[in-house]
């Protein structure tokens, strides 16, 4: 089985993380850059199926020089291979950009059961894999806690509010995936070792076969216009126990929606 | 602030990249709560032992990592800013797996360096003795021959792991001819006859258990034995010598815990109006800190690129853990300062990191053993000139 992970480069989500006033982009080059985190929980979902099914895991990656050492951890950790699809004219695509770039060489590469993250820490936009699902026209099964492959069909348990939907669909897939899923491992000093000899196939725009046109920052159907710090947190609510301390907590608990 | 490295390859930043995240993820959020209770972190040596980081420097040949002591030192160095506990006992474990490394017959090292490196495994180093501290050669356990086996009969004091390893290096006599009648052993810690004295209570390093080890004619096989009869205390000193560029790097560790904090919290913390780290008194003291750890590190780098070259570095490696455990004591006793009194209540870690630094000081040889070293290095270099 052929499984590709899909896994992005975000800065690091304990890093202060600024907006560059030139192009209002997202300042990457001054932080260090992790992977991100929902897609560790992706690497390691790829792995235990390709062990259970007898699969390969490629990492695909979009993003700039850096992202290399994002796809040398995912290596380490025991994918087996790596995409990385860097170019000038990929900077400031948004998900409609990235989602067609992606799907490109997903189409090219070729795969039964592609695996992200549900969201990334940097944008949270957390629709790159319906778009890449629609994109490739294969069944999207999102936030899933459990992925079970059983053949030609993939069960996921989809996380809800209430609990889980059980949802069925034949492969080749998209999954997303949630942090209830695993626990993903760490990457081992043999693992580190192995990674340097993993192939890593370096893709240009021209090299994939992507209309530089419709992505970038030029190409974005979005535009920030302004933007601003995020304010400072406001005093919080106190509760007075007079006596119904308790219900007023869990009042306030379920209008907030945390029960 | 995570010290910023200089490292001699690819692998070797992923390896350091490696050790960060485990140290923060799986190792500093415990630290405090295992010291305070005295808790063995048993299980966190598994988690570094299933990333291979129990057998860096050794061999691939039997499951080691074949890495040169500049890159194993500095790993342990971020171990032991997370805490120093577990970089004592990295540091240890690997002091205790060098006898077989280095002194083991082919057929020794098939048959246990792997196991001894795998990661499941905990191995202690157990020299010193009630009457033999700084002058380990008066050493009185006694092993004596009887057939396939040594029958031991002794007690050893100090032992870090003891309890909690697997396996034990054991030093004893095996003839009277004081330098020239030490042998080393390696026991296996269920040993029948092998039991283990109440643990010591001590200032600091709390986490990692200290105690006797002893021996009531227990049996160890003479094929468990590293080198000939009567090399035990060359092979000591040989790993000691080493297990000091450990210690060092632990310090240079725990001193860099105790800036990092120092500074986090001079930034924070305002007085007459402004954050105190805008007042030069302090500048200079962190300033100063920031100096001793910096060149502490360097110290200990020199010292094991020495090793690594294959030039002799024993005036160097007690060099670099005289400078580096004095650096810690001094940094860490500053740091409190820098927290005020904050600096000197268990809210705060710098006090701990105070109580650790003490004992680096005074292990693996103490500082004065470690002038003694050196000045005899310096007088034997001046004679063959
Ligand atoms: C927490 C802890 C863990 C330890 N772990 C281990 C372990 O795992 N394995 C092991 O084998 N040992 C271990 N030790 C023992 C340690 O190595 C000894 O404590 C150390 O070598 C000093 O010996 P001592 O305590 O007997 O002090 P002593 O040798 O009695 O020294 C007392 C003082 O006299 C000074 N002194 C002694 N001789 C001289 C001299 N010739 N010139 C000048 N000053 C001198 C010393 O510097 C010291 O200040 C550990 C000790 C501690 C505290």
């Amino acid at each position: 089985m052929n499984i590709v992970v899909c896994v992005k480069q975000v800065p690091d989500t304990w890093a202060e993380r600024t907006l560059r006033p030139a192009d209002s982009c997202l300042d990457r080059a001054s932080v260090d850059g992790v992977i991100n985190e929902l897609d560790e929980y992706a690497i390691e979902e790829g792995l235990l199926q390709a062990e259970a099914h007898d699969g390969e895991v490629t990492i695909l990656s979009m993003g700039p020089q850096k992202a290399a050492e994002s796809i040398r951890k995912a290596l380490s950790m025991g994918a087996d291979k790596a995409v990385h699809l860097v170019d000038d004219g990929l900077a400031g695509s948004d998900a409609l950009g990235t989602s067609l770039a992606l799907s490109t060489v997903l189409a090219r590469i070729g795969f039964d059961l592609v695996i992200l993250g549900a969201e990334a820490t940097d944008a949270r936009m957390g629709v790159l894999p319906a778009m890449l699902a629609e994109r490739l026209r294969v069944p999207q099964l999102s936030l899933a806690r459990k992925v079970e492959i059983d053949g030609n069909t993939v069960t996921v348990h989809r996380l809800t509010e209430y609990g889980y939907d059980q949802v069925v669909a034949s492969l080749p897939a998209v999954v997303s995936v949630v942090e209830k899923i695993n626990e993903p491992r760490y990457p081992s000093f043999k693992g580190i070792m192995a990674a340097k000899k993993k192939p890593v196939e370096t893709l240009s725009l021209a090299d994939a076969g992507i209309d530089p046109a419709q992505v970038g920052l030029g190409a974005a159907a979005t535009e920030v216009l302004s933007f601003a710090k995020r304010p400072p947190r406001q005093a919080g609510t106190i509760v007075k126990d007079e006596g119904d301390g308790g219900s007023k907590a869990a009042e306030f608990l379920a209008a907030q929606k945390f029960i | 602030m995570p010290a910023d490295r200089m490292l001699p390859t690819e692998q070797a930043a992923d390896l350091v990249a490696l050790t960060r995240e485990i140290a923060a993820k799986e190792l500093a959020p415990l630290a405090s709560e295992y010291e305070a209770a005295s808790r063995f972190p048993r299980e966190q040596f598994r988690v570094l032992g299933k990333a291979g980081l129990l057998g860096l420097p050794y061999p691939e040949r039997w499951g080691g990592a074949a890495q040169p002591y500049e890159v194993y030192l500095q790993v342990l160095e971020e171990i032991a800013t997370a805490w120093m506990t577990v970089g004592v006992g990295l540091s240890v474990h690997t002091m205790a797996c060098y006898p077989l490394a280095r002194f083991g017959s082919d057929t020794q090292r098939d048959e246990w360096l792997p196991d001894l490196l795998a990661g499941d495994v905990l191995g202690a180093y157990a020299l010193s003795e009630a009457g033999a501290g700084s002058d380990a050669a008066a050493l009185t356990a006694r092993a004596v021959r009887d057939g396939e086996d040594y029958r031991v009969t002794g007690t050893k004091s100090w032992i870090t792991h003891a309890g909690e390893a697997d396996f034990y290096t054991v030093f004893v006599r095996t003839s009277d001819t004081g330098t020239e009648g030490i042998s080393c052993l390696l026991a296996v810690a269920d040993t029948p006859g092998l039991a283990v004295g109440p643990a010591e209570h001590k200032m600091g390093l709390t986490g990692s258990p200290t105690a006797q080890l002893i021996f009531d004619d227990a049996r160890i096989p003479i094929h468990r034995r590293m080198g000939e009869e009567g090399e035990g205390l060359r092979i000591a000193l040989d790993a000691l010598n080493s297990g000091r560029l450990g210690i060092a790097a632990c310090a240079v560790g725990l001193a860099q815990a105790a800036l990092d904090e120092a500074v986090s919290y001079s930034i924070q913390r305002e007085q007459f109006g402004r954050p105190i780290i805008e007042f030069q008194g302090l500048q200079f003291l962190l300033a100063d800190m920031a100096a001793a750890v910096q060149s502490a590190r360097a110290t200990y780098l020199e010292a094991a690129r020495r090793r690594d070259a294959g030039l002799d570095f024993r005036r160097h490696a007690s060099i670099a853990k005289l400078v580096a455990t004095d650096a810690a004591m001094k940094v860490t006793t500053d740091a409190v300062q820098v927290l005020g009194g904050a600096g000197y209540t268990r809210d705060f870690p710098v006090e701990r990191y105070m109580r650790e630094a003490k004992v680096p000081q005074i292990f693996e040889g103490t500082n004065q053993i470690q002038r003694m070293v050196i000045a005899r290095e310096l007088r034997k270099a001046a004679r063959s000139r």
